[in-house]
């Protein structure tokens, strides 16, 4: 059988002042028709270069180096812009990654699709329509004839990928480049938008290049998957000998970082190719270190923290009068209990107010009723700013976006040293500055860190300053708000073993955020299910994944992209 | 030491730089022409503010042509008064930047300050100080700083105002300045503040002071020097707009305007050298400026280039 799409040993390149870089290298990929290849590989592996390069929309400087595009045994390399410009939308299709931001939003739906229509079929204005509707039928939407005359704005996340994928389908094309297309979107959402391409794929018999990040959607969607590492073609073949069976080192190491969905493991193997695995202290001695100071443990049996009926709501405009003002309630009447050592997990999708809590809880936005326990204080009774900091110090977080969470002009010493000077808990700057060495050496730093600026680390070296910086206050409950989710998944696997170790030599208390139920289970003792704003379930998480209660728990485990090996 | 100079010389501004002539000609220019007027007692030929070195015979020397009556030859002519063009540029070129830069410090401080503070305060702290913005912003930069030129002069006592007239020029280009710099210190700080390292900074126990200060300020530094740049510009293009209009610099401290407003009422009668002299070099100083602002816009925000 002739391939459908033939990648040649393709290089592409970025000439940049420096010399060349070089993205992609010798990568050859085919695709079959009625086949659904997946690229997966990590950021900066080059996969989405490889599907901009096929469509002729490499971004100024780069170009195309070496290697040749066969599209049905013709070759499509090399081509003018406008002959590319009939290729695409033609013969192939794009569907990118956000569906916020791949539509206008000044034109109805009907007027994008017609114009698309016209443009490559050559058909009358009331054909086009018809076609229109007859697309977004095909793609799930309801009274399509109606919502055909709405704006984008109008249609939700899902919705609107369903439209960019009725926009990528008008012309019928041979195939379709699927650019991360469920990355933006939430789980439930994703599980529809996968199994649309999946059918049209069948039904159509296009082939689909469908490329991301994500395993558990390789192992859910695709025939065939090539994996790729710093432009590399690592090795590719059927999804299932992969994932199974998989030869090279980095898809092993690869493989074994993603977190399985239906069970837990203690730690994830030794992941690292390049990135420095996290380098325990070695003979680490809490009850002599600076670390284990001025600890106030007294174990109660009560819990750690207790939060009790919050709510917040937030005010959605600024009238001065009381009445004429509207709230959005971002969490309902929270309650839950985290025990000293524990890890409570709060899962929901976007929009369901698991970080508003963590924010509740750390006090950046005070909750508008309800009360929280913290160690048997209540907070909400504490009167003066001394007591309130020395309670906050307890409480410290790590964040989900390790680019914005540093001050990029701080050095890394300085943005660890500061909650110590602040707190003024080293005597002395000698002191001062051997903790934060002891620190860079616990979260796998190395001392030479301290000396640098956050831009010369990658996302998972950040995120391990983060953490130091945390744990500087000597806090006794870590909230970590999605940390993992801007990772690469091998990164992701170092930072979750971090976690475990550091929870188990300091004896922290986790409240851990996550929308990605695998890392759930994983990484929890117990779970709460939020959903818009309300803790729908409370669960130990085993339980919770073989026996959910709420249909809404349910319809999540089901709904994930399941991953086993 | 040297390490960290190659560092700086491979930096990706410097390397911008070197890209554009535009960029070096007018870092050339500029430089030259501050050294000038910071070295003018040195290099001047002449002090024209002493009287007594003045010869009224030299008036109107055409340049570079001996005086018909003295013989004395001046590279730029003299004026009516018989003082040098050459010294009398360079000493008003000094008080252009003094006042220039003075302002604009002026300005950048107050406008930061309270651009930081709104955007960190938010709600009705916010609202109050933008909204004074808005309204300063509907009145034209020149109309703002005669009537602040005019108020502060009545409050100043008779026989100071020609010692207090810079700095009442500075404070109110000062004044009538700093709501670009609250703009833009506000939208950039808006954007810092949102970021999570903010948190983190509460979160450890920092006051909000010292997070505007230590963590806000030196993240939102790039777009104030821009605007910083080009606002020197247009200062020492208001300075010497209001010293033409005769409400800035005193004749006895002649800044380019004051010499531009003396050289027009000679330029009909063929005395041209009075007026084209310093107008040129107001032009050079402002255009080599804000092309260097422009530059600097340019190569800090990678998104507008192609």
């Amino acid at each position: 059988m002739m391939a459908l799409l033939e990648i040649k040993n393709m290089m592409v390149e970025f000439p940049n002042r420096r010399g060349n870089f070089t993205a992609v290298e010798d990568t050859s990929i085919e695709v079959a028709a009625g086949e659904i290849l997946g690229i997966v590989g990590e950021s900066g592996a080059g996969k989405s270069t490889i599907g901009n390069a096929v469509m002729g929309l490499l971004q100024a400087p780069g170009r195309l180096g070496e290697g040749k595009v066969y599209l049905n045994g013709s070759r499509i390399d090399g081509l003018s812009g406008e002959q590319l410009r009939k290729l695409r939308g033609n013969r192939i299709g794009m569907i990118f990654q956000d569906p916020m931001t791949s539509l206008n939003p000044i034109e109805t739906m009907e007027m994008q699709l017609v114009e698309t229509i016209q443009e490559h079929l050559g058909l009358s204005q009331n054909e086009a329509s018809t076609r229109a509707v007859d697309l977004l039928e095909r793609v799930g939407i309801e009274n399509a004839k109606e919502r055909i005359k709405q704006y984008p704005h109008q249609f939700s996340g899902g919705m609107r990928q369903r439209v960019v994928i009725a926009l990528a389908l008008c012309a019928e094309p041979e195939l379709i480049i699927a650019d991360e297309p469920t990355t933006a979107l939430d789980v439930s959402i994703q599980a529809q938008i996968l199994d649309l391409i999946k059918e049209l794929c069948r039904e159509k018999q296009v082939g689909v290049i469908l490329i991301t990040h994500d395993m558990g959607v390789i192992a859910e969607t695709t025939d065939r998957v090539a994996v790729m590492y710093k432009g590399r073609l690592i090795e590719a073949g059927s999804t299932t000998d992969v994932i199974h069976n998989p030869r090279k080192p980095y898809s092993k190491s690869l493989i074994a970082a993603v977190p399985p969905s239906n069970r837990k493991i203690e730690r994830f193997p030794k992941v690292a190719m390049d990135d420095s695995d996290g380098g325990r202290l070695q003979n680490f001695d809490l009850s002599s270190h600076w670390l284990g100071r001025g600890k106030r443990f007294k174990d109660t049996g009560n819990a750690l923290i207790s939060v009790r009926h919050i709510s917040k709501r937030f005010p959605l405009n600024s009238a001065i009068l009381k009445r004429k003002r509207t709230y959005i309630d971002a969490i309902r009447d929270i309650s839950f209990d985290v025990m000293p050592g524990e890890t409570f997990g709060l899962v929901g999708e976007s929009g369901s107010g698991k970080s508003t809590v963590a924010r509740v809880i750390t006090g950046i936005h005070p909750a508008t009723s309800g009360s929280i326990v913290f160690a048997d204080t209540d907070l909400a009774k504490i009167k003066s700013g001394a007591e309130r900091r020395r309670i906050r110090r307890d409480v410290q977080m790590v964040f989900q976006d390790p680019y914005s969470s540093l001050n990029g002009r701080m050095r890394v010493g300085t943005i660890i040293a500061e909650p110590i000077i602040v707190n003024r808990l080293a005597g002395t700057k000698v002191e001062r500055e051997s903790v934060v060495l002891d620190l860079l050496d616990l979260v796998g730093l190395g001392r030479d860190a301290a000396r640098k600026y956050p831009h010369e680390f990658s996302g998972g070296q950040r995120q391990r300053i983060s953490i130091a910086r945390a744990l500087a206050t000597r806090p006794r409950f870590l909230i970590c708000d999605e940390p993992t989710s801007a990772l690469d998944v091998s990164i992701q696997a170092q930072i979750l073993n971090l976690l475990k170790d550091l929870q188990e030599q300091l004896n922290l208390t986790y409240l851990f955020i996550s929308h990605d139920m695998p890392v759930m289970r994983q990484m929890c003792d117990r779970i709460g299910v939020m959903r818009n704003g309300k803790l729908v379930e409370t669960s130990e998480t085993e339980a919770l994944f073989n026996d959910p209660q709420h249909d809404y728990t349910k319809s999540l485990i089901e709904l994930m992209p399941k991953f086993t090996k | 030491m040297i390490g960290h100079l190659h560092r700086i010389w491979d930096s990706d501004l410097c390397w911008s730089f070197r890209q554009s002539p535009v960029a070096m000609v007018s870092a050339c220019i500029s430089t030259v022409l501050i050294v000038c007027a910071i070295l003018a007692p040195l290099i001047a030929p002449y002090n024209p503010f002493d009287p007594s070195t003045l010869n009224l015979m030299n008036g109107f020397s055409r340049p570079m042509e001996p005086n018909p009556f003295t013989g004395e030859i001046f590279l730029l002519g003299t004026d009516d008064q018989g003082r040098d063009m050459l010294s009398t540029i360079l000493y008003g070129m000094r008080i252009s930047l003094f006042v220039g830069f003075m302002a604009v410090i002026f300005a950048m401080v107050l406008g930061v300050l309270l651009g930081l503070f709104a955007a960190y305060a938010g709600g009705r702290a916010d609202a109050i100080i933008m909204r004074i913005a808005d309204v300063q912003l509907t009145f034209p930069a020149i109309l703002v700083a005669i009537l602040i030129f005019g108020i502060a002069k009545g409050f100043t006592p008779v026989h100071l105002r020609d010692q207090m007239a810079i700095w009442v020029l500075i404070l109110s280009i000062g004044l009538s300045d700093w709501v670009q710099f609250a703009r833009v210190a506000r939208g950039a700080a808006l954007v810092e503040v949102q970021k999570e390292y903010v948190e983190a900074a509460i979160l450890i126990g920092r006051k909000p002071g010292i997070i505007i200060f230590r963590h806000i300020l030196p993240n939102v530094v790039s777009p104030i020097l821009v605007i910083a740049t080009i606002s020197l510009a247009l200062a020492i293009i208001l300075e010497a707009t209001l010293s033409f209009l005769g409400v800035g610099a005193p004749p006895t401290e002649p800044s380019l305007g004051t010499l531009i407003r003396i050289g027009q009422s000679f330029f009909f009668s063929g005395e041209w050298w009075i007026l084209f002299f310093p107008a040129t070099t107001l032009l050079m100083l402002a255009l080599s400026v804000n092309l260097l602002g422009d530059w600097l816009r340019d190569a800090l925000n990678p998104k507008l280039g192609e």
